[in-house]
This record gives C-alpha cells, sequence and structure tokens, in this order.
C-alpha cells in the first residue's frame, strides 16, 4: 500500500505523471484564458496516458492521444479561435457571490468522501465473463475480441449514438431561417433573411468574429436559401 | 511489484474532484465543459486500474466506450455553445438563463 513496495522506474514514472495531472487540471482551473486552459486539459491528458501505459493499456494510452489530445481539444481550441472568446473571464463581476466558496466546500467533501470509499471497499471480487487482461502484446486483440463479442450490442449501440450526435450537431450549427413557415423563433438579427452572406452579422455588437463563425455554415445554407428566396417575407 | 490500485484511486479522486470545483467555480461554458473532461478522465483512470486489479479486460472496454460517448458529448455540447455565441456574443454560464422557470 505504499510507493515504497514498488520498483523505482514504476514509482518515478507514476510520481512524474501524477504531478503532471494535477498541475495541468489546476491550470484548466486557475486559467484566466481559455486557450490556456485548452493547453493545460492537453497536459492533463498526456499525463493520464502515461498513466494507462504503466497499467498495461497501451491501446487506451494510444487512443487517449489520438483521440482526446489530438481531436476534441483542437476541436476546443477551433471554437475558441472561431467564437473569438479567448478574452479574460471577468472574476470580479460574480452574480452569486457565495458560489464559489461553497462550490469548493462541497469539492472537498466530494474528495472526502471518494477517498473515504476507496479506503476499504472493495468490489466483491466477482469476475466478468469478457478475460484476463493478459500480456501486453495482447493488449488490442482482446479489447478487440471483448468489443466485438461480449459488448456487441453496446458497441451497435455506440454506432447509433455517433449519428445521433452527427445530426444533432448538423442541425445546432445550421442557421435558422425563416423561409420553413413563418414560424421562427424571435431571435433578433441573426434570423432576418439575408440576401449576402455579410448582412445579419453587421447588426450583432461582436459583428467581426461572429462573422467569420457564421461564413463557415453559410456556405451550404447559401445554396438553400437561393431556392427558398421567393417566400421569404420581407422584415 | 508494481503501484499499488490505491494511489492510482486517490490520483483519480483528486483529478475528479478538481474538475468538479472547476465546473461549479468557473462562468467561461468552454472552461466548463473542459472540466466535464476531467472529470471524464478521472473515471477513466479508475476504469484502468480496476481493470488490472480485477485482471479483466471489461474495464479497458468501458474505457473505449467513456471515449466514444465524450466525443459525441463534445461534438453536441459544442453545436449548442456556437449556436448561444452566435445569438449572444461573449455569454457566460449565467446569461444562458433563458430556460429560467
Amino acid at each position: 500500500m505504499t510507493l515504497l513496495a514498488a520498483t523505482i522506474p514504476d514509482a518515478v514514472t507514476f510520481v512524474i505523471a501524477a504531478a503532471i495531472c494535477v498541475l495541468g487540471a489546476l491550470g484548466v482551473v486557475l486559467s484566466r484564458n481559455p486557450v490556456h486552459s485548452a493547453l493545460m486539459l492537453v497536459m492533463t491528458l498526456f499525463g493520464v496516458a502515461v498513466l494507462f501505459v504503466e497499467e498495461d493499456a497501451q491501446f487506451l494510452a494510444a487512443v487517449q492521444v489520438i483521440v482526446y489530445a489530438g481531436a476534441i481539444v483542437v476541436l476546443f481550441l477551433f471554437v475558441i479561435m472561431l467564437l473569438g472568446v479567448d478574452q479574460k473571464e471577468a472574476i470580479e463581476r460574480d452574480p452569486l457571490p457565495a458560489q464559489r466558496p461553497v462550490a469548493i466546500c462541497v469539492g472537498i467533501l466530494v474528495l472526502a468522501e471518494v477517498l473515504l470509499l476507496a479506503r476499504g471497499h472493495w468490489p466483491t471480487g466477482a469476475r466478468s465473463v469478457s478475460g484476463a487482461i493478459g500480456s501486453p502484446a495482447d493488449n488490442v486483440g482482446l479489447i478487440g475480441r471483448s468489443v466485438f463479442t461480449t459488448y456487441l450490442l453496446a458497441f451497435e449501440v455506440t454506432s447509433a449514438l455517433l449519428v445521433v450526435a452527427v445530426i444533432g450537431a448538423v442541425v445546432l450549427a445550421r442557421r435558422p431561417r425563416p423561409a420553413l413557415g413563418g414560424s421562427a423563433p424571435a431571435t433578433g438579427p441573426a434570423v432576418e433573411p439575408d440576401g449576402d452572406d455579410e448582412d445579419p452579422d453587421d447588426t450583432e455588437p461582436d459583428g467581426g468574429e461572429a462573422g467569420t463563425a457564421e461564413t463557415v455554415s453559410s456556405a451550404a445554407a447559401q445554396a438553400e436559401d437561393e431556392l427558398a428566396s421567393p417566400e421569404v417575407p420581407g422584415p | 511489484m508494481t503501484i499499488a490500485a490505491s494511489w492510482y484511486l486517490t490520483l483519480a479522486a483528486v483529478l475528479f474532484t478538481i474538475g468538479a470545483i472547476g465546473l461549479l467555480v468557473r462562468r467561461n461554458v468552454l472552461v466548463m465543459f473542459m472540466c466535464v473532461e476531467l472529470m471524464l478522465n478521472a473515471a477513466n483512470l479508475t476504469f484502468v486500474t480496476f481493470a488490472r486489479r480485477l485482471n479483466d479486460i471489461a474495464g479497458q472496454t468501458a474505457v473505449f466506450f467513456v471515449l466514444v460517448v465524450a466525443a459525441a458529448e463534445v461534438v453536441v455540447g459544442l453545436g449548442i455553445i456556437v449556436s448561444i455565441y452566435r445569438r449572444r456574443p461573449g455569454a457566460t454560464a449565467d446569461d444562458v438563463h433563458g430556460m429560467k422557470g
């Protein structure tokens, strides 16, 4: 139960990776700039990947680096740059003054509770049917066999989830158009019928940054707008 | 002799707590989202730790599914954030109270 029982390379690796993880996590929370938060998140993800390797989960370590650090954080950074929200957060203006200390107290309570539960209440020891971990060389094969036999239904449901997520993202990112029956929600300048691309963005207060976001998604909507333009009611 | 599992569990608990506190404290929606990712990673670390301790590959399979769900969650969440910022640039989580009763 102590670090000293481990071999020296294991202990050194764990300590360094754990320090990287905790420092990165603190950096995510404490950075004023969202870009710095995203980069600190990459640091934490790499630390977790190192810990995965140390725990014989080589495939998951690779996936962690490729998917999380390579795709998800890049998506975060892309949205940050696209929306131009990399300004400092106004820490001083706090609409709920008691929220911050209460949140920290709740967090410390959660930590104490989890640590208390982690002390002695181990699981029952009952094994599932998916097999042993095996040697590190078998890691990918074992995970693949587990996914495609025991957890095949969950895998198929996951594919349905991905389809739903893609469709949801497309629907959410679409520009709302008033041409569909005239029952569009009243959203101010964004729902004005757009003869050209730059028109509705100029009336927004942060038009320069939002215009970049609009033009990306409006390329696909532009062709449909031209088709639907005879039915567009005037403003 | 490798590192005892309790150290990994302690580290995962600390990571989860930092993520939870960040989710409650920060008001930037994107940073709150990153804190959710931190909490998911803490849960992943716990899964892998128990997979090794119980010598069962199912823990690593669960992490695989968590990764997929996290990717889907990020896609939908960022779509929502983009549409929020399109209507109100510079909005924080406190400004988005349109669905409050």
